[in-house]
């Protein structure tokens, strides 16, 4: 595999709850610059695997308050500003009568850029990496540490995933 | 769910026998391999139907829609709009089975999701056809957008026509999102399953290079989350906005208050029996039944059960307000409606929307696939007609009795009505050969197992405390 950028140990386990004490090990040995790899969520993975609850929610956020914004002043400012028009004997500004599109125009806003910004935050579309091993797609479950890490300790490593019931424990170059 | 003893014993999501190495295999076979004789068939079936509807739309388009019945004084809509809140109301359920069921942690949503998803794309692009055909100048269709021209104008955003081209654009855009998002992990393991080259290209650029990391996964549920959470106003604002196209306006049996939550509980309604009767088809034709068992379908009757119920109540309540409401032009609408000259519509409807799903409150019924599918059948012609009750009873005769007339549909109509069934089924049909029709990982991570094996227990404790 030609693979510039990720070197290091990787591990396959047959069991989320295999993978799962795995990682707990070997994030007890110091080693911060892992990662796994899983054909779905599991859950407590990411906790135990050091990472944070994401952050998704506070763009979304702003954004869709941005998109509710924008879509009434736009509303706003066709029928006010640049064109006042009168319908009906109402106000300009009719602004319950907006609202629909307002709404409509914050989930537009909001939706499309969470999943922007998802696709951005985990570099998708990816070329650079391939599947590390096209099975953990399928059923079986990945733990890759780094060899930058300053932890890695290789004979050290392997003799901890061996303990672990890794099924196959092999290098990545 | 059954209660023996002092035990509830839960039926099983997925067959208990499955691994999870069965979930790819199983799912992807039709993927993989040449379509069956049954395929071919409903395709043919399909595309037939669809061309019917492509020679009517050219007809339409070159000669005007006074091709079809459309008249004084019922000038709006007859099939047209008929159709389209039937088709948009069809795309309902498959948000509520995405969105609503996932932020209300049902499990048993993850085997039906994906094609009840792709369900609402595709009936949400059938949707769209009629407004854009019956809005007469076709190629000028565009004018519904807001943009910058020459004519300085801008679009009148107090009307309820308007609303509907932003809820429907942005459900459409949101669903397709949705839909994609959820679809790119599963893409990951079509990729990964493939020999032949090309076909590992496509699904390599449309998984985008997806590896299943822990980093990832953990952005990817917060951002599914947020969509569910998201699209669930959504779909109850956009049959809400539908309703308001006639609530808003002031004509007898449309100028009322219930409509928007009776729209979507009519919409929820016919969207369940669509799904039904699409899923008994795939999990016989595509052999899914492991996954979609009668427990799913089950459930699925409990909820036509629900909103058929909802739906009923909205007709009854209908009558007693029109009544109740003194004004003579209202009552004399109902009842026109109950008993005159499109009659047999409104009982078609009242017989299949509130009698129909009755029959689910037999046990035996509910997990009966032949009274099930017969049962989502007559439903879905039953809410047909609801809508062509409410287009054309109230247009044909309104508050002057001089300018009564009645409707006469042509062979556009009926032809053009014809052509959207093909246009979904075949959009469907191809969904089934190209895409993963379940949720892998989805279903995947509702399996239960390994729990039995060796060695899996002296990490229980570790599960126990993330959990």
């Amino acid at each position: 595999m030609n693979n510039k950028k990720e070197k290091g140990i990787l591990a396959v386990f047959d069991h989320p709850n295999r993978l799962l004490a795995a990682v707990k090990k070997v994030r007890q040995a110091g080693i911060r610059k892992l990662d796994t790899f899983t054909p779905y969520a599991i859950h407590g993975l990411d906790h135990a695997a050091g990472l944070k609850r994401s952050w998704i929610p506070y763009a979304t956020l702003i954004l869709s308050l941005t998109g509710w914004c924008l879509g009434f002043l736009f509303q706003a400012w066709t029928s006010a500003v640049d064109w006042p028009l009168n319908v009906g004997g109402k106000p300009f500004v009719s602004w319950p009568a907006f609202i629909p599109i307002t709404f409509e125009s914050m989930v537009l806003i909001g939706g499309v850029s969470t999943v922007l910004i998802l696709f951005i935050t985990c570099g998708l579309p990816n070329r650079k990496l391939p599947a590390l091993d096209p099975r953990f797609t399928d059923d079986r479950f990945g733990l890759f540490v780094d060899k930058n890490d300053p932890y890695f300790d290789e004979a050290k490593l392997r003799h901890l995933l061996k303990e672990c019931d890794a099924e196959e424990i092999k290098n990545v170059a | 769910m059954e209660i023996k003893g002092d035990k509830i014993i839960k039926e099983p999501l997925v067959a208990p026998d499955l691994v999870l190495a069965d979930v790819n295999r199983d799912v992807c076979r039709p993927l993989e391999s040449f379509p069956s004789r049954k395929w071919y068939i409903c395709l043919a079936i399909a595309l037939s139907a669809l061309s019917v509807g492509a020679m009517m739309v050219t007809g339409l388009i070159g000669k005007g829609i006074g091709v079809t019945g459309l008249n004084q004084p019922v000038g709006w809509g007859a099939f047209d709009i008929t159709n389209f809140v039937f088709w948009i109301g069809i795309g309902h359920a498959g948000t509520l089975i995405s969105a609503i069921l996932y932020l209300f942690r049902q499990k048993w949503r993850t085997a039906i999701n994906r094609s009840a998803e792709a369900m609402t794309i595709f009936a949400v692009m059938t949707a769209g056809i009629f407004p854009l055909l019956h809005v007469g100048r076709q190629w000028y269709a565009f004018w519904l957008f807001p943009y910058p021209n020459q004519r300085l104008l801008w679009v009148n955003f107090r009307s309820p026509l308007l609303w509907d081209v932003f809820a429907v654009s942005t459900y459409f855009t949101i669903s397709l999102l949705f839909w994609y998002t959820g679809l790119v992990p599963d893409l990951a393991s079509v990729r990964d399953r493939c020999k032949n080259r090309v076909r590992k290209f496509i699904y390599t650029v449309l998984s985008m290079g997806w590896r299943g990391s822990a980093r990832h996964w953990n952005h990817y549920e917060m951002a599914y989350l947020l969509l569910a959470a998201l699209s669930t106003p959504l779909v109850l604002s956009v049959h809400s906005i539908v309703s308001f196209d006639f609530a808003v306006s002031i004509l007898p049996g449309w100028h009322t208050t219930i409509f928007p939550p009776y729209f979507v509980a009519g919409a929820i309604f016919s969207g369940f029996a669509m799904v039904v009767t699409l899923l008994i088809i795939a999990r016989e034709v595509f052999n899914l039944k492991k996954y979609i068992s009668l427990y799913h379908l089950e459930n699925m009757t409990k909820i036509m059960l629900l909103t058929g119920m909802m739906v009923g109540y909205a007709y009854l309540m209908e009558l007693f307000i029109a009544w109740y409401s003194g004004s003579p032009n209202e009552r004399f609408i109902f009842l026109n409606r109950l008993s005159g000259p499109f009659a047999w519509a409104y009982w078609i409807m009242m017989s299949c929307n509130v009698l129909v799903p009755q029959v689910f409150w037999v046990k035996k019924w509910r997990r009966s696939v032949p009274v099930m599918f017969v049962c989502s059948l007559l439903i879905n012609i039953g809410m047909w007609f609801e809508r062509f009750t409410i287009i054309v009873t109230s247009l044909h005769r309104d508050f002057l009795p001089s300018s009564w007339d009645s409707y006469f549909p042509t062979r556009y109509d009926w032809g053009i009505t014809l052509g959207s069934f093909g246009f979904f089924f075949t959009f469907f049909l191809i969904f089934c050969r190209v895409l993963p029709t379940i949720a892998m990982f989805e279903v995947k991570s509702i399996m239960k197992i390994g729990r039995k094996e060796s060695g899996a227990e002296m990490y229980a404790g570790v599960v126990a405390r993330t959990d």
